[in-house]
């Protein structure tokens, strides 16, 4: 029988499947940060029951950490409690964890992957939305409440309903300036923040082959943007390069063993979806938000949308009454006050690259407070042997220490109140980034344009 | 676990689409390591933004049930959401669609999630909005909601409601899987996961 990849990887993990009830499903990577673990970890002790698997699990600090210097220290009482309850909780049950002195320390999703601990064809979890990262190896992935971390780490298994399939067509190519954010911001617009509900999205077409690791994560981080349970792309040549020779990849004669069986993880051909699209993004160019939610992305060259451009017209006079902005107008030239590349999005080495080749002979406006904040320590490691921090710190950006940071106001860093900040983040929600803050989302290229010229802007307009 | 059977209580009418879970506990409230104490800051960021926001009219305040539109619990994954509602003391979410995760969550924490069409959920929003005395009724067991006279059935997964009704929990029944979760530990576990 012909399948898709998603009920491949499904069908290899259920463990245990009865009518009228979820199925059983193994999972075979857990992913531990600060702020969700702690509950499932005490859970367990109250309950006696060990953790079944403890070399599946692994834990980093990322979401209330700060970003400066000084991070060891943290002063939010509540945010060192997390961070010292998390390294207690491993420490006592054996789960390693990357933590700040480590050299691969860093956001969840960044980590993950980075370690070669993401492989093709497993099942990953995390408490946190935005595990469908994971989904750009080729693996099953997504984000759980702390229950469900709980019952992995227990019986390595978690009740799931099985997921619809959705097959996504990028069709055509796009201009120089469209990048895999771009893509991605198109696609949510164009089916909704619900668009993806009950679904793994499978990505397909040249567009997405054509895309490195970094650009396919970019892509399924933002999957659950359009409620998609998870996202993923079919691993490849590119996939494989990227894992070779990392830590938790396999290595030496079974490393060629992986691969093969690897390779055989695609959809076979004429394999049927419960859902398909085709997003044309011929001749396409830079996307961004202009409301309080992912699906209000319009292109940089357009306008934004008249009340009764469908959608519920109440959402629409909220997002335009919190944004200050008004229907039919052009975003660019909207002055900003800050600008945000990070996150597990875009706080990869190649997104810091593309910034650095905009920032380099070049200041940030003097009206805007420019963050930069690597994913991860390897990240940060990578800038600095590339040079790009200097590249930062001369055009007057703040180059940070590893961490979500401005991603959600959850940290010291925060847009404070009224300011209107253009990031590389996933989330422009109402307060995301700091109470009564402003988001657009946008790509590194359209961020890193904007804070040199201090209005919303692309890298064309430079 | 707590065990549900029937409710009856007005209902706090929340007129919105995509109801995010950053709107339900935002983000500054989730530094607490156990899984309590999330009640007091339910929907906190829109009660301090909007004075008339619902939960800060009095009329509304001690519903045990909340009516929102479609998308219910979209964003991030964080249970706090779940714990927050029930913590506030609502132990019904009733809603044209919610989103995944939130679902799930909100299962594993016996808070009561049912789907109804749009034009339903949108004429008992319009009319709770008019009168906050109205009270709805919800029985799990025969799976009916009643509302302005009007009784509707709903569908509700087999197993959930087994849990629910039973107050049982799923680390139990995943745990007593144990035989078979070692069997597919054996043949399946090897060098490429
Ligand atoms: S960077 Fe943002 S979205 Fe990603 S894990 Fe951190 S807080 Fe979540």
């Amino acid at each position: 029988m012909t399948q898709n990849i998603i009920n491949k990887i499904w069908q290899s993990h259920v463990v245990q499947s009865k009518p009228d009830f979820p199925d059983t499903l193994y999972i075979d990577r857990i992913l531990l940060h600060e702020v969700t673990s702690a509950q499932a970890f005490a859970e367990l002790k109250q309950r006696g029951i060990p953790i079944r698997n403890k070399q599946n699990l692994l834990a980093t600090v990322d979401h209330s950490i700060p970003t400066d210097k000084n991070r060891a220290v943290i002063v939010d009482e509540i945010a060192r409690t997390q961070v010292d309850t998390l390294r207690a909780n491993c420490k006592e049950t054996g789960v390693t964890i990357y933590d700040i002195e480590s050299s691969h320390q860093g956001i969840v999703h960044v980590v993950g992957p980075e370690l070669g601990f993401t492989l093709p064809g497993t099942t990953i979890i995390c408490g946190d939305s935005h595990t469908s990262t994971h989904g750009a190896f080729g693996a099953l992935a997504f984000g759980v409440g702390t229950s469900e971390i709980t019952h992995a780490m227990a019986s390595s298994c978690i009740l799931q309903d099985k997921p619809k399939t959705f097959k996504v067509e990028f069709k055509g190519m796009p201009n120089q300036y469209f990048t895999a954010k771009d893509a991605i911001l198109k696609l949510i617009s164009v089916i909704g923040i619900g668009g993806g509900k009950g679904c793994v999205i499978e990505y397909v077409g040249e567009y997405i082959r054509s895309l490195s690791m970094e650009g396919r994560m970019t892509i399924c981080n933002m999957s659950i943007e359009c409620g998609a349970r998870a996202g993923l792309v079919a691993p490849d040549a590119t996939t494989f390069a990227y894992l070779q020779g990392r830590q938790y990849a396999p290595q030496g004669a079974a490393w060629e063993r992986a691969k093969a069986e690897w390779s055989a993880l695609v959809s076979d051909t004429g394999a049927s979806y419960d859902h398909e699209i085709v997003i044309d993004i011929e001749g396409a160019g830079p996307m961004l938000t202009w409301g309080i939610n992912p699906e209000h992305a319009i292109a940089l060259s357009g306008q934004t949308p008249a009340l009764d451009a469908g959608g519920d017209r109440a959402t629409l006079e909220k997002a335009y009454a919190y944004t200050g902005l008004t229907p039919g107008q052009s975003l660019k030239g909207t002055p900003i006050d800050f600008a945000f590349v990070g996150s597990c999005t875009n706080g990869r080495i190649e997104d810091l690259r593309a910034v650095a080749k905009i920032l380099d002979g070049r200041k940030v406006s003097s009206r805007v407070t420019m963050y930069i904040v690597p994913g991860s320590e390897q990240v940060m490691a990578q800038a600095q042997a590339e040079g790009l921090d200097k590249i930062f710190i001369a055009a007057g950006a703040d180059f940070r220490m590893p961490g979500c940071s401005m991603c959600l106001a959850m940290n010291p860093d925060k847009v404070p109140e009224g300011k209107r900040c253009v990031s590389t983040s996933n989330r422009n929600f109402i307060g995301r980034q700091g109470p009564n803050s402003i988001t657009h989302l946008a790509s590194p290229q359209t961020t890193a344009a904007s804070a040199v010229l201090g209005f919303i802007a692309s890298e064309e307009s430079l | 676990m707590q065990k549900f059977t029937t409710l009856t209580s007005p209902v706090i009418p929340l007129n919105l689409d995509n109801v995010d879970t950053d709107m339900i506990i935002p983000a500054q409230h989730l530094k607490s390591v156990s899984k309590l104490g999330f009640g007091e800051h339910v929907f906190s960021a829109l009660r301090k933004m909007y004075p008339d926001f619902i939960l800060n009219q009095p009329a509304y305040n001690t519903g045990k049930i909340l009516l929102s539109k479609a998308n219910f619990g979209c964003g991030s994954s964080r249970e706090h959401a779940v714990w927050a509602i029930q913590q506030y003391g609502i132990q019904a979410v009733v809603c044209s669609s919610f989103s995944d995760i939130f679902f799930n969550n909100a299962a594993k924490n016996c808070l009561l999630l049912i789907s109804l069409p749009e034009e339903t959920i949108a004429k008992w929003i319009d009319a709770s909005l008019a009168d906050s005395s109205l009270a709805m009724t919800i029985d799990l067991e025969a799976q009916k909601i009643s509302f302005m006279g009007e009784t509707h059935s709903f569908k509700y997964d087999t197993f959930r409601k087994h849990c629910l009704i039973n107050g049982l929990d799923d680390l139990d029944y995943l745990l007593s899987q144990e035989k078979d979760i070692t069997a597919y530990e054996q043949k399946h576990c090897n060098i490429s996961r």
